[in-house]
């Protein structure tokens, strides 16, 4: 692989691209495809599918094996709430390779000292979450308990593409808040895509148990749901 | 929302083989990287999967539970030297040879390319 061809994949990769690299395993050739040049592509076809699913793999051509490898951007987990859970699940989460950013408007929460290494906006999600950028290799997870600063950005995941949408709180408090987004205009449909009581049933009962949960949901949702 | 500006402190560099051999390509380090591009059965990492060497042998990523990492850096120091893309096949090991294999009985195909100036 050409060095200019790695830089041009890490790049789109850092865009948050798709992109596939198709290499001829006879000759070694690779080529970088994207969705601005797939149409010119011979493999044009095989390539989309691919990109939508983000599964890689050969190919037969007339002219021998050709290997296609989809790379999907790195998947980004965004935290509402700078609390005790949340400073456990962004380390985890960024051990499993998300991108992690923690918001939280109560700058008492969202410090750097307690947030060591993690991208961190001391903002409400109503002023700093930008609802184009919950694309669907997305997830959010909203862990305040407190539906001033929860329901905003639920709200604008439930209207994205999100891979992921988690809600903390009890069946109760849950209720309730389906009942406001319900008011706010929100369909039975849109509403069940939230995972609330948050995280797998593992019984976890400290916040790093609670965060363990939360990590192996949205690791379910991405391996076992998501079409990517 | 912006997260470009704090992305590269936040996100774990170790985490990503085709960062390190941008890094390591960039440095003046020779590099090759291995990919599974095939798999049967109970394979151990998924196609696409990649490991990362130098021309001192040097890795990071994998391409397996760890079973034939040993024979790949092998491999691509060689393919490094050469200049030339190989591809390797391993199946399931055959103990009484001590032959590299996978324990888990799988088989997996890992091409092996040199990154180029």
């Amino acid at each position: 692989m050409e060095s200019t061809l790695l830089e041009h994949i890490n790049s789109a990769r850092k865009l948050r691209k798709a992109v596939a690299v198709v290499t001829d395993l006879t000759t070694g050739v690779a080529r970088l495809v994207d969705t601005a040049n797939v149409d010119d592509d011979p493999l044009q076809g095989e390539i989309v599918s691919r990109l939508k699913s983000g599964k890689s793999g050969i190919v037969e051509t007339p002219v021998g094996e050709t290997f296609i490898q989809v790379h999907v951007p790195p998947l980004r987990l965004v935290i509402i709430g700078a609390v005790h859970i949340s400073q456990a699940l962004a380390p985890m989460a960024q051990a499993c390779g998300l991108d992690v950013l923690v918001m939280d408007p109560r700058t008492a929460f969202a410090t750097a000292a307690r947030f060591e290494g993690v991208a961190l906006l001391a903002q409400w999600p109503q002023d700093a979450l930008n609802a184009d950028q919950l694309d669907r290799f997305t997830a959010l997870v909203a862990v305040t308990h407190d539906p001033k600063i929860d329901d905003y950005p639920i709200t604008q995941a439930l209207q994205s593409e999100c891979f992921y949408i988690g809600a903390l709180g009890s069946r109760k408090t849950h209720g309730k808040r389906c009942e406001r987004l319900s008011a706010a205009g929100l369909s039975e449909t849109q509403l069940a895509r939230i995972s609330a009581p948050i995280g797998l049933d593992i019984g976890a009962a400290s916040p790093q148990e609670i965060a363990v949960a939360v990590m192996a949901q949205i690791i379910e949702a991405r391996r076992k749901k998501a079409s990517f | 929302m912006s997260m470009t500006a704090s992305d590269e402190n936040t996100t774990n560099p170790l985490a990503d083989p085709l960062e390190i051999a941008q890094q390591w390509h960039a440095n003046g380090r020779s590099v090759a990287i291995a990919t599974v591009v095939e798999t049967w059965g109970s394979a151990p990492r998924q196609v696409g999967s990649h490991l990362v060497i130098d021309g001192e042998g040097n890795f990071e990523g994998s391409v397996s539970g760890g079973c034939v990492e040993g024979a790949v850096v092998f491999e691509a120091v060689e393919a490094i030297e050469t200049g030339k893309p190989k591809m390797l096949e391993f199946g399931v090991a055959d103990e009484t040879a001590w032959e590299v294999g996978l324990s888990c009985g799988g088989r997996i195909r890992v091409y092996v390319e040199p990154v180029t100036v």
